[in-house]
């Protein structure tokens, strides 16, 4: 889960981690009174769950305090890649000497988190690890130590060649992983980690990313979620118990087991088609949470034919069948469906999709040939 | 023979008391699996199936010599779960639960350094030795007995890939889990597969996210003397976005599946593009 800057920037406020005298603004108003109690110049930023912002239009300066309005008003309701801009952040200008890159993830690799730093700050780190991977510094941290005052002097040391500055870089980092841990972040970044006139750091900026995986400890983050940024039918999705990610193409799939479901999207490319989805039903599948996923694929006017590939184990296919059946009388089906039903209680499916308007198939690449034909053919 | 898994193997059923614990302990008892008992704190003294519930792992090791553990807690338990096997020197322990927290995982790893648990998972379907032993949640019909080892960090798609080798039969079928932080990955497979006298041939089934398919690439390139068939899922995937694992998720433009492929391709692994190629291309290999 994605929280937007100025979330972010409370939780670092919280933990003792300098950032901008700032405030977030909901509408054109609001920014201009808060432009005037913090004074001129100040910074307009847009939030926005995606990266590229700044060279989307989405972050401004404005010198005086007419302007302000007008600038906010430009920048909420913009467009930054498919995702609408909802409010902005006021912040005060600061005096920027130095920019530097600081993140913290967890390594696959060394199955250990690890903190990162880059005196290529300000731009995106991607860019700086592919081009120059060796203006990365990175430490491994030790899970049970955590991450040790040495370890980030020393890439305080690396980045400023200041005794001073490491330390100061030292306690900041420090910080930042006390939050990656309490809070269970996947990411956490200050990019730009700046280096002001007066000689000491400021996080300008600020993203975290939350391990979905730890929200039954974090009641909290229900509240910090922006539903305006996520596709309302993977909403609902979820709330069934499902995984659903919309595509572009026209082959809706219904598919058992994230890893089955790449494979079926996978073929359908291959055999000419487009998939419309991805879907996972999961486990345990009842027939409601069918009912569910054709009604939420059907909802996407691209979809011209379904595809149901369920490999049964703990899932039964009687319940995919009757699921399905169940669909077709609740549901107004527009398209046609194509199912193969193999593994646990396969025999007792196909008894029960005897006789109706489900199309049968056999193999995984038979069934997605049907469904590609029955789309409309390969492109 | 076989790997991680087999007739020797006594199995406890963590969280066996409820509803798919129970089922499974049932279903792995009439595989044939040596299971010898199930663990829920507070519990202590029940039966389910037949089998002797504890409140302790300890408990149950000291009294069943269990040596393998299978967990079906809630995420929010699975992590002490996984704590109390490795502090009584189980061999093994397969975390069926998903939803793990990653820190939670990386936790537990490094808890497991330098001892003697291996951890299988979280969020994977287990471990089958056709004909010999199955713990994990896989649907028996699908395998049998034969020559093939496959390692997937899917649940289905490896039903999906080893009932594609049923001509061969598989040696022993794995399944690593689909999280960014897991116990047991490829190379430790790959390296158990190729001391395997039984194993003739791999099948390695990636998926897209992180570089554990490359690095397992590497290793095949520099150490393994059978053939390896590779296949990758989700080659359609979009970026940025979390296909269902917690772990197939491309990002910052790394763990994509041309840059997998071209790794397998690199180090003279088969490369399959759809299930039903296995077979023929099993056969050219063997």
């Amino acid at each position: 889960m994605k929280i937007h800057e100025y979330q972010a920037k409370e939780i670092f406020a919280a933990f003792g981690i300098p950032v901008p005298r700032e405030r977030v603004a909901a509408n054109p108003v609001e920014a201009g009174m808060l432009a005037r109690e913090l004074g001129m110049p100040v910074v307009i930023k847009a939030q926005v769950l995606v990266g590229g912002r700044g060279k989307a239009g989405g972050v401004k300066k404005v010198d005086s305090a007419d302007q302000v309005e007008t600038v906010a008003g430009s920048i909420i309701g913009m467009d930054i890649k498919g995702l609408r801009v909802n409010k902005v952040l006021v912040s005060e200008c600061v005096d920027v000497k130095g920019e530097a890159y600081v993140g913290i993830i967890i390594d696959r690799a060394t199955r250990a988190p690890v903190l990162m730093a880059s005196a290529a700050g300000g731009v995106e780190i991607e860019e700086v690890a592919k081009a120059t991977p060796e203006k990365i510094l990175k430490t491994v941290i030790d899970p049970a130590a955590g991450l040790l005052g040495f370890q980030a002097r020393n890439i305080g040391m690396a980045l400023y060649g200041d005794a001073k500055l490491a330390r100061e870089f030292a306690g900041i980092a420090q910080k930042l992983y006390r939050i990656f841990v309490q809070k269970d972040c996947s990411l956490i970044e200050i990019n730009p980690l700046v280096k002001l006139g007066s000689g000491s750091l400021l996080a300008l900026d600020a993203k975290i990313n939350f391990d979905d995986n730890a929200d039954f400890r974090h009641k909290e983050w229900e509240e910090m979620r922006d539903l305006s940024a996520v596709e309302p039918t993977e909403v609902e999705a979820k709330a069934a118990g499902l995984t659903y990610i919309k595509l572009s193409g026209n082959v809706g799939c219904v598919v058992n087991g994230a890893g089955l479901a790449m494979a079926t999207m996978d073929l359908i490319k291959r055999y000419g088609g487009e998939p419309a989805n991805f879907l996972d039903v999961g486990g345990s599948s009842s027939p409601e949470k069918m009912v569910t996923a054709m009604r939420i694929i059907l909802s996407d006017p691209n979809v011209k034919a379904i595809l149901i590939n369920i490999f049964g184990g703990i899932t039964r296919c009687d319940d995919i069948a009757n699921g399905l059946l169940q669909a077709q009388k609740q549901a107004d089906i527009r398209v046609p469906l194509v199912a193969r039903l193999t593994g646990t209680n396969a025999e007792k499916a196909r008894e029960i999709l005897k006789g109706s308007a489900v199309t049968p198939a056999e193999t995984m690449g038979d069934a997605v040939k049907k469904a590609v034909a029955l789309a409309g053919g390969a492109k | 023979m076989s790997i991680l898994v087999d007739k020797n193997t006594r199995v406890i059923v963590q969280g066996i008391t409820g509803r798919d614990g129970a089922f499974h302990a049932k279903a792995m008892k009439e595989y044939g699996t040596n299971v010898v008992g199930g663990v829920t704190p507070g519990k202590g003294g029940q039966s389910v199936e037949g089998l002797p519930v504890f409140d302790s792992v300890e408990e149950a090791v000291k009294k069943t010599g269990a040596n393998a553990s299978i967990i079906f807690v809630p995420a929010s338990f699975a992590t002490d779960a996984m704590y109390e096997c490795i502090a009584s020197n189980l061999d093994l322990v397969v975390c069926i639960s998903e939803g793990v927290p990653t820190m939670d995982m990386v936790k537990v790893l490094d808890y497991a350094k330098g001892r003697k648990t291996r951890v299988l998972g979280p969020n994977c379907p287990g471990v089958i030795s056709p004909g010999k032993a199955k713990v994990g949640i896989m649907p028996a019909a699908s395998f049998k007995p034969g020559c093939v080892g496959v390692v997937s960090r899917s649940g289905t798609l490896t039903y999906e890939v080893a009932s594609q080798t049923s001509e061969f039969g598989q040696s022993t079928v794995v399944g690593i889990g689909g999280d960014p932080v897991i116990g047991t990955n490829f190379i430790d497979c790959l390296s158990m597969f190729n001391a395997d006298p039984e194993t003739k041939a791999i099948v390695l089934v990636g998926e897209i996210g992180g570089t554990d398919e490359e690095r397992a690439a590497e290793w095949v390139k520099a150490s393994c003397r059978k053939p390896v068939l590779g296949f990758i899922a989700g080659q359609t995937a979009p970026p940025g976005k979390r296909m269902g694992h917690a772990g197939a998720i491309i990002s910052g433009g790394s763990g994509t599946a041309p840059e997998k492929i071209k790794a397998f391709e690199a180090a003279g692994i088969t490369v399959v593009y759809e299930p039903q190629e296995i077979g023929p291309k099993l056969k050219a290999r063997l």
